[in-house]
C-alpha cells in the first residue's frame, strides 16, 4: 500500500519566505494569478494620480469614489454570479433603471412608503430574474438572447412608468439616506473590526479543525498574507473615512451607508458561492455542464435561482444609483452601466468562460474603473480620453485573462 | 462453478434491443460475480455500448430480465441503476475541471454543517479526510486532493472518476474503455487499480479494445459479435487467439468450446 506522497508542485506546504515566493511564481506560471494583478495596478493607478494630484488620495476624494463603485458594484456582483455559470445578463442595466422607476412611481407619486417602495422594487427584480431564468432553462433560448431582449424591453418599461415628466425626484429618507447616510464613527469602525475579527477567527479555526483531522495546512506567513490583504484595505479605509473631510464649519466624516451595504453584498455573496453547497454546484454547472447534471445536481434549478440573484442584485444597484442621485430619470440604469458592470466583472479576474472567478472582482474591477475615471476627473480630462483609456484597461484585462489562460493550458488546467 | 453461477450479484437473461432497422443486440446474457472483473469486448457494432447502456439504465432493453443480487429488478433509468449501487465510468469520465479532486469526488453529495438545503455549508474537513481514506484505499497517486482536476494525468483523472463512483458505496463498477488515450505508465495505475477494486469485493466490467489490458487484468470475458454473445471465456485457459478468434468469428471450433464451457454447469 503506498502512501500519498507530496508532490514536489506543491510547495505552498514549505514553510518561510522562500515557499511563499515559490508559490507565487508557480502560480504565476499557471495562470492562477488570482486577485494579484489587479490589486498591483490598482496601486500603480493610484501612485499615478496620486503623484500628478495630490488630492486623489485624500478622504474626500476616495469617499467620492466608493460612493461612486457602490450602486454599479452592487450590479457586478450579479454580473460575477452569472458568468460563473458560464452565462450573461445584458438586460441588468435597464432592469436596474427599471426597478428604480417602480421605486420612485411608487414612492413619489402613489406615495407610498420608502421601505415598501425599495421592497417591491427588488423583488421585482427578482421576478424578472425568474422570466429570465424560465426562458433560458425551459424554454431553451440562449441567456444572451433573452437579456439582449431585456435590454431594450424593460427601457421601454421604464420609459413608459415614467411618464411624461420622465424624472422623478425623490425625498423620501429612507431612499436616499441607503447611500448617502454617514455611519457614526464609532459604528464604522466597530463594524471593520466585525469584518477583520471574524476573517481571523474563521481562518483561525478552520486551522485548528483542519491540524486536529490531521489535515496539512499552509504556513503561518501564509495565513498572515491573507489577513493582510483583507485587514490593510478595510482598516484604512474606515480610518480615513473617519477623517473629518469638510472643508468648512461642520465636520463630514464616516463611512457612508452605500459603501456598507455594498461591502455586505459582497462578503455576504463570496460566502454563498465559496462555502455554500449552492455556490459549488454553481462552479460545477460552469465547469462541466454534462459532470453536474451526472451528479444529480438540478441544473436548472441552481441556473434559475443565479438568474434570480443576478436581477434581484440589478434591482438593487439602481436602488442605490437612486438614493445617490436623489432622482430617478429616463437615463437612470443606461448604457454605460451595462458595460461597467461586466467590464467590473472581467477585470476583476471573473472569467467569461465560466466556472472561474470571485465575487470580489466585482469590487476590485469597480475600483480600476471608477479611479481611473475619479482620476482623470480630477486632471481635467475630457469624456472622450475616459472612454478611451478605460476602454484600453479593458482590453488590458482581457488579455492578462488570456494569457493566464494560455499559462494554464500550458499548466494542463484548461 | 455452480457456487460461482448463485453469487452473480448482476445478471442480464436474453436482452434484445432494435433500433429501427438494426437489431443491435439479440437474446444476449451477460453475468458478473462479486470480486471478478469481466471484459466486455467486440468489434466496433458488436453491440457493447448498447449492452453497457442497457446496464447502466439509459437504455431500455426491448425485451429480457435484469437481476441484481438473484432477484428480478424492473429499471425505469440511470437514477434505479445507481440506487442498486451500479456505477458507470464513462469515457468522458465526466470530471469539473476547475474543482478540486475532494469538490469532485463529493460533488451532488457534498456533506453539510447544519440542516441540508441548498445554504448548508459545505463541510471540507470530513470530506477530505475521507477522500484521502477512499483514495489511499486505492492506492491512487495524486499530488494532492486540493488541485484542480484539470492539472492530473489522464490516468489520475480516471482514477478519480473510479473513486468517485466507489464513494458512493457500489457494488457493480462498469469501467467504458478506461485505458483509451492512456500512456503506459497512466495504464498500469488504472489496471491497478481495477485489480483493487476487485481486492475489495467490487464486481468490475470493463469494456475494451485492448486484449493486452484485458489479459491482464480480466479474470472472463463475455465477447460480444453481431449483437450476439459469441462466448464467455476463463482467461485462465484461454489464449489470445480463442479470443480473437471469437471478436471475428473466424473460427468455428472456438465458439462450439465456448458454448461447451457455457453449458457446463
Amino acid at each position: 500500500m503506498s502512501t500519498m506522497v507530496e508532490d514536489p508542485r506543491l510547495v505552498s506546504t514549505r514553510s518561510g519566505f522562500g515557499g511563499l515566493v515559490a508559490l507565487g511564481r508557480q502560480k504565476l506560471g499557471e495562470g492562477e494569478l488570482g486577485p494579484l494583478p489587479v490589486i498591483l495596478g490598482l496601486v500603480l493607478i493610484a501612485l499615478f494620480f496620486q503623484t500628478k494630484n495630490d488630492n486623489f488620495l485624500s478622504a474626500l476624494n476616495l469617499t467620492n469614489l466608493m460612493i461612486q463603485i457602490s450602486s454599479t458594484g452592487v450590479i457586478s456582483v450579479g454580473i460575477v454570479l452569472v458568468l460563473l455559470l458560464g452565462e450573461i445578463d445584458l438586460s441588468v442595466g435597464s432592469v436596474s433603471g427599471f426597478c428604480a422607476a417602480i421605486m420612485a412611481v411608487l414612492n413619489v407619486t402613489h406615495g407610498v412608503g420608502g421601505p415598501a417602495s425599495v421592497l417591491v422594487a427588488v423583488l421585482s427584480g427578482t421576478l424578472i430574474g425568474l422570466f429570465f431564468g424560465l426562458m433560458r432553462t425551459k424554454v431553451g433560448v440562449p441567456s444572451f438572447i433573452v437579456t439582449l431582449a431585456g435590454i431594450t424591453g424593460f427601457e421601454g418599461a421604464q420609459l413608459y412608468i415614467l411618464g411624461s415628466t420622465g424624472t422623478l425626484n425623490i425625498n423620501d429618507s429612507f431612499i436616499t439616506d441607503l447611500i448617502n447616510r454617514l455611519l457614526p464613527v464609532w459604528l464604522g469602525w466597530t463594524l471593520a473590526g466585525l469584518l477583520v475579527g471574524g476573517y481571523v477567527v474563521g481562518i483561525l479555526l478552520g486551522r485548528r479543525r483542519r491540524v486536529a483531522a490531521g489535515l496539512t495546512v499552509g504556513s503561518w506567513l501564509l495565513v498572515g498574507l491573507r489577513i493582510g490583504v483583507l485587514a490593510v484595505p478595510v482598516l484604512a479605509l474606515t480610518a480615513l473615512m473617519s477623517t473629518d473631510r469638510s472643508r468648512g464649519v461642520i465636520p463630514i466624516q464616516g463611512v457612508p451607508l452605500g459603501v456598507v451595504i455594498f461591502l455586505a453584498f459582497v462578503v455576504g455573496f463570496d460566502l454563498i458561492v465559496r462555502k455554500t453547497r449552492f455556490g459549488r454546484h454553481m462552479f460545477a454547472v460552469g465547469g462541466n455542464e454534462e459532470a453536474a447534471r451526472r451528479a444529480g445536481i438540478n441544473i436548472d434549478r441552481v441556473r434559475i435561482a443565479t438568474f434570480m440573484l443576478c436581477s434581484t442584485l440589478a434591482a438593487c444597484g439602481g436602488v442605490l444609483a437612486a438614493s445617490r442621485l436623489f432622482a430617478v430619470n429616463q437615463s437612470s440604469g443606461g448604457s454605460d452601466t451595462l458595460l461597467n458592470a461586466i467590464a467590473a466583472a472581467v477585470i476583476g479576474g471573473t472569467s467569461l468562460f465560466g466556472g472561474r472567478g470571485t465575487v470580489w472582482s466585482a469590487l476590485l474591477g469597480s475600483l480600476v474603473i471608477f479611479s481611473i475615471a475619479n482620476g482623470m476627473d480630477l486632471l481635467g480630462y475630457e469624456a472622450s480620453v475616459k472612454f478611451m483609456v478605460t476602454g484600453g484597461v479593458l482590453l488590458a484585462a482581457v488579455t492578462i485573462d488570456a494569457l493566464a489562460r494560455r499559462g494554464r493550458v500550458a499548466a494542463g488546467r484548461v | 462453478m455452480a457456487a460461482a453461477q448463485n453469487s452473480h450479484i448482476l445478471e442480464l437473461r436474453h436482452v434484445s434491443k432494435r433500433f429501427g432497422a438494426v437489431q443491435a443486440l439479440t437474446d444476449v446474457d451477460f453475468e458478473v460475480a462479486t470480486g471478478e472483473v469481466v471484459g466486455l469486448v467486440g468489434d466496433n457494432g458488436a453491440g457493447k455500448s448498447t449492452l453497457i447502456k442497457i446496464i447502466a439504465g439509459t437504455y431500455h432493453a426491448d425485451s429480457g430480465d435484469y437481476h441484481f443480487q438473484g432477484k428480478v429488478v424492473t429499471v425505469h433509468g440511470p437514477r434505479d441503476v445507481a440506487a442498486l449501487g451500479i456505477a458507470t465510468v464513462y469515457q468522458d469520465l465526466a470530471l469539473c475541471d476547475n474543482l478540486d479532486v475532494v469538490a469532485n469526488l463529493y460533488l451532488g453529495h457534498e456533506e453539510a454543517i447544519g440542516p441540508a438545503g441548498p445554504l448548508s455549508v459545505v463541510d471540507e474537513v470530513p470530506m477530505e479526510r475521507r477522500a484521502i481514506e477512499v483514495l489511499r484505499g486505492l492506492a491512487v497517486k495524486i499530488p494532492s486532493v486540493r488541485v484542480p482536476v484539470a492539472s492530473l494525468s489522464g490516468g489520475q483523472r480516471q482514477s478519480v472518476a473510479v473513486a468517485r463512483s466507489v464513494m458512493g458505496q457500489a457494488r457493480v463498477i462498469l469501467l467504458d474503455e478506461p485505458t483509451a488515450a492512456l500512456g503506459v505508465a497512466q495504464t498500469r495505475q488504472v489496471l491497478d487499480l481495477i485489480s483493487r477494486l476487485r481486492e475489495q469485493g467490487l464486481a468490475v466490467v470493463v469494456i475494451s479494445h485492448n486484449l493486452d489490458d484485458v489479459f491482464e487484468v480480466c479474470d472472463r470475458v463475455v465477447v460480444l459479435r453481431l449483437g450476439k454473445r459469441a462466448a464467455s471465456m476463463d482467461l485462465r485457459t484461454s489464449t489470445r487467439e480463442q479470443v480473437v478468434a471469437a471478436i471475428t468469428g473466424a473460427d468455428i471450433d472456438v465458439e462450439a468450446e465456448a458454448a461447451e464451457l457455457e453449458a457446463t454447469p
